[in-house]
């Protein structure tokens, strides 16, 4: 499976608040062909019911909602802000908006395993925030989590 | 010994949780089976657990359910997991 679709990536992505941020990496996920619009606004009442837990590391926000059918296909998307954005969670601000998106409860494990195991290094997370383009993007996340 | 590691969802942080307890448990040399789940599941899959691992807002929903309840900050931070497990267990 190839969890980041294409269209699933983008940096410099302008968000003015903590629901915006969100949004941003939900349309990410309809883009890309994962999910359609009407999962962006299950994320949002998500975020909204349970609290800003989803801000999962320092910088680092997972936004998702359950699966449901809303969803067309596992898969993830990754909006880089261009600005710091406060989620009101100990771990902000976020600058990592990955966004989330799973047909059941088991099938995404193993590439949120391996997402989550490259999260940990600070110089990958660092590589990241400063890519410039979408490509960059593509190229430092698809070499590690698409098997 | 079996442990629940609980999100609103289920798919994402409880699921990260999962991954870095077992990480931990197997260092701390302790068998254990860990399952993720939503936070709605939890409170009957957690009727028989001894731990529930969760994030600080949800601790609140979990109260009542006799399994021990920690609460987790850092999802990434094996230290924490380390120490408050075992606080727990050892």
């Amino acid at each position: 499976m190839i969890a980041f679709g294409e269209g699933s990536l983008a940096v410099a992505v302008s968000a003015v608040d903590r629901d915006s941020a969100i949004r941003a990496s939900g349309e990410l996920l309809v883009a890309s062909g994962r999910a359609t619009p009407d999962y962006i606004d299950q994320m949002l009442a998500a975020v909204e019911e349970f609290g800003p837990y989803i801000v999962i590391a320092p910088g680092i926000a997972l936004a998702h909602a359950r699966p449901s059918r809303s969803v067309i296909e596992t898969g993830l998307s990754l909006a880089v802000l261009a600005e710091p954005i406060e989620f009101g969670s100990h771990n902000d601000p976020v600058r990592l908006v990955f966004g989330l998106a799973a047909v059941d409860h088991e099938g995404h494990i193993e590439v949120l395993a391996a997402l989550a195991e490259r999260l940990s290094d600070e110089d990958f997370v660092n590589s990241l925030l400063n890519a410039s383009t979408n490509d960059e993007l593509g190229h430092l996340l698809l070499g590690e989590t698409a098997q | 010994m079996r442990i629940v590691a609980v999100c609103g969802m289920g798919i994402g942080t409880s699921v990260l949780l999962k991954m870095n307890a077992e990480k931990v448990l197997k260092t701390l040399g302790i068998e254990a089976t860990v399952e993720a789940c939503d936070v709605a599941t939890a409170r009957r899959s957690a009727e028989t657990a001894n731990i529930v691992l969760t994030t600080p807002e949800l601790v609140e929903s979990l109260k009542g359910l006799p399994a021990e309840i920690i609460s987790i900050d850092h999802f990434f931070d094996l230290h924490e997991l380390n120490e408050k497990l075992s606080k727990a267990l050892l």
